[in-house]
């Protein structure tokens, strides 16, 4: 079965007709001055769901979840909650937390405090505040550093502060800013994980703003990739790397080879490009793009086979010479120059500790695709 | 163990320096300490223990006017011979007089009433400032310290103009038609208080503006999105953040106070009593020095007993947060 489908097998809300949404973004503007910071964007985000909203700093990923949070109102455009419209609802009326990316722990008040300070405002009594702090230190893993103050702890420990914290009053969204953007690498994969744990945990629905990739795709049941304020696609992360609506999209998210060039003939089944530089490319993985267009045909390294010679029975193969090649140990990267000039990024697991006959600079080469091995982008 | 350290040490440094040159750091190094300490050698202690000595001393139609003179017109016995005139029989006077008592405390009191007053004024300035939008943040810094161009007498004295019975305040209430009579202001404890909030105000809003401008926002964001709402946020949060700014705001503010000459002087009238008043009166009209010198005394211990405790305190807690 082919699919790109979620990671979560049983959790695709978004393909039931009949889901409700839980968070929806109704052509929502937000201005300031001059500057459109998010432009009549639509977007809906369903219980239980771990969304990332992924983007390029000033994309307007973060005035999306301050609009959510309510530390900004949109300038046009509602957002529902649970089917509530949150307009004019103040920020310490919403079902929802925040954690911030620069944490905003309290420092005058130790960990425990710092925990309790949300339960207190809802007027928990005393006990119930006592229990389920002790029950978010044990979440976090921090019990022995309860009486500590924020300056006392390292960085990773601050941010599970915060995470307790944003938790603690059980909200039905946790609004999650960067949440990993401190941490240095090794923390930041590790904390990935219990991210997505404590999810599943909790329940709860996570919209998380991020810049890098690898970490939305690796947390998220769905991605909205974001330009300039507008929504450029929503999908799950199989979806945004194996079939990106966008040329925007395919560049943004891994590396991307693309051909320019135009519908030279379709079928029921197949399409056949011609490169701007005489390439010919069959593909048959369902594209719509009406002959004579102006298409570009993006393929990702991992999806071309490099050869010596020429493969017997590929659909599609292009002859060029090796440009330049990387070693990385679990794989090589390829930089193949075609003869009509394009160079093609193309990388190939080690699955063998030896090659025969590795090839090497300015070696003949072929490169080879299967004709569903890329997507044909209109825009 | 120090052996090997201290045989491995100039082995290691030897190359980067020779013990001359590192003497000479260490000299340097210890001149940085010990300008500051000799400037409070010279222009503090010294001039304390001569006001000290001559609190110890008697009256006397001379010149200078009292006695004994502490010099070598005797020799060095004769120089010795004086401290034995020396004793605390002016402290004692000042306790048998209820004016030195009720001058320190009405002292006190209004330097705490208008330590007060200048922070709900200053606090809300100040946090304007810090809010402002950062461009315009020098702006307004500038702002709050332009009034020290000009002269603090002149801008006292303007005052007068301003509070007196035919003055610009009373002209402008009366025009208005919000009073029928002009109100007296001039010459009461209003005015005092008018006067040092008013002289004093950038004292309290700099310590402050540093305070609350280093504080991250977020923190109040955070804790409105744990549910505060924001004026709960502000007691919980942001004030107890900018303590530190208050603390020393105010402090600013309650020393000189009560101390404070001028503006009782010229916009309190006769009747009022203050101390720096009453050492003035003390030492110029009564012409005397050692009663006036035991005032200065008492009043610096008034003032300094209670900011070391208050740093010991902070020293504590910090130790404690720490």
């Amino acid at each position: 079965m082919k699919s790109l489908g979620s990671i979560r097998r049983d959790f695709a809300p978004w393909n039931d007709p009949n889901a409700k949404p839980y968070i929806q973004f109704d052509k929502v503007t937000k201005k300031f001055g001059d500057f459109t910071a998010v432009n009549n964007l639509s977007l809906t985000i369903f219980e239980r769901e771990f969304f990332a909203l992924l983007g390029a700093s000033g994309c307007g990923k973060s005035t999306l979840l301050r609009m959510l949070a309510g530390f900004e109102e949109p300038s046009a455009g509602r957002i529902l909650l649970d089917g509530q419209d949150l307009r004019g609802i103040p920020p310490y009326k919403r079902p929802v937390n925040m954690m911030f990316q620069s944490y905003a722990l309290f420092p005058h008040m130790t960990v425990e405090k710092n925990i309790a300070f949300g339960l207190k405002q809802e007027g928990m009594p005393g006990a119930d505040i006592d229990k389920r702090v002790a029950e978010m230190l044990k979440l976090v893993k921090l019990e022995q550093f309860a009486k500590r103050k924020p300056h006392q702890l390292s960085g990773g420990q601050r941010q599970r502060v915060a995470l307790a914290r944003s938790v603690a009053k059980r909200p039905k969204v946790l609004l999650l800013d960067e949440p990993l953007g401190a941490l240095d690498k090794k923390l930041r994969e590790e904390t990935q994980f219990e991210l997505m744990d404590l999810q599943q945990e909790l329940g709860l629905t996570f919209v998380v703003v991020t810049h890098d990739q690898e970490e939305a795709m690796t947390m998220a049941d769905r991605i909205a990739i974001m330009d300039k304020g507008e929504v450029m696609q929503v999908a799950t992360p199989a979806e945004i790397y194996e079939a990106p609506t966008s040329r925007f999209v395919a560049h943004f998210v891994g590396n991307v080879n693309m051909f320019e060039g135009k519908v030279a003939e379709r079928t029921a089944s197949a399409t056949r490009i011609t490169g701007a530089t005489g390439a010919q490319i069959v593909v048959d993985n369902g594209s719509d793009a009406a002959a004579g267009s102006d298409i570009i045909f993006a393929i990702r390294p991992e999806k071309i086979k490099v050869s010596s010679k020429k493969p017997v029975d590929a659909v599609n193969a292009l002859e060029g010479e090796v440009y330049d090649v990387a070693y990385l140990g679990d794989m090589t990267v390829y930089h193949i120059k075609l003869d009509d000039g394009q160079i093609v990024r193309a990388s190939a697991l080690n699955a063998s500790r030896v090659t025969e006959d590795p090839l090497t600079w300015n070696d003949r080469a072929w490169v080879s695709f299967r004709p569903d091995a890329g997507v044909v982008l209109t825009r | 163990m120090t052996n090997i350290a201290a045989a491995a040490a100039p082995s290691t440094i030897a190359t980067a320096a020779t013990p001359l040159t590192r003497l000479a750091k260490g000299f340097v190094n210890r001149l940085v300490i010990i300008i500051p300490y000799l400037w409070l050698l010279f222009f503090f202690l010294v001039p304390f223990i001569i006001v000290f000595k001559i609190s110890l001393s008697q009256t006397a139609i001379a010149m200078p006017p009292y006695t004994p003179v502490l010099d070598f017109s005797d020799g060095v016995s004769g120089f010795f011979a004086g401290f034995r005139d020396l004793n605390f029989d002016n402290y004692t006077w000042l306790t048998q007089d209820a004016l030195y008592f009720n001058a320190y405390v009405t002292s006190l009191i209004i330097a705490g009433i208008s330590t007060i007053l200048t922070l709900i004024v200053g606090y809300p300035i100040a946090y304007g400032m810090a809010r402002a939008p950062a461009a315009i943040r020098p702006t307004l810094l500038m702002l709050v310290i332009l009034p020290f161009w000009t002269s603090f007498l002149i801008r006292v004295y303007a005052w007068i103009g301003i509070l007196k019975p035919e003055g610009l305040l009373n002209q402008v209430l009366l025009a208005t038609g919000l009073i029928s009579q002009p109100l007296v202001i001039l010459n009461t404890y209003t005015a005092i208080f008018i006067g040092i909030v008013y002289s004093y105000l950038p004292f309290m809003v700099l310590p402050l503006y540093s305070s609350l401008e280093k504080m991250d926002y977020s923190l109040v964001e955070a804790a409105q999105d744990l549910g505060c709402p924001q004026t709960s946020a502000f007691w919980k949060i942001t004030f107890p953040l900018s303590l530190p700014g208050v603390v020393a705001g105010c402090l600013l503010v309650f020393i000189p106070a009560v101390g404070e000459f001028v503006i009782p002087d010229l916009l309190g009238g006769s009747q009022t009593l203050m101390i720096g008043k009453t050492l003035w009166n003390e030492f110029f009209s009564n012409r005397d020095w050692p009663v006036s010198s035991a005032v200065a005394v008492i009043l610096l211990l008034v003032l300094t007993i209670p900011i070391m405790f208050f740093q010991q305190a902070q020293a504590k807690a910090q130790e404690q947060g720490k």
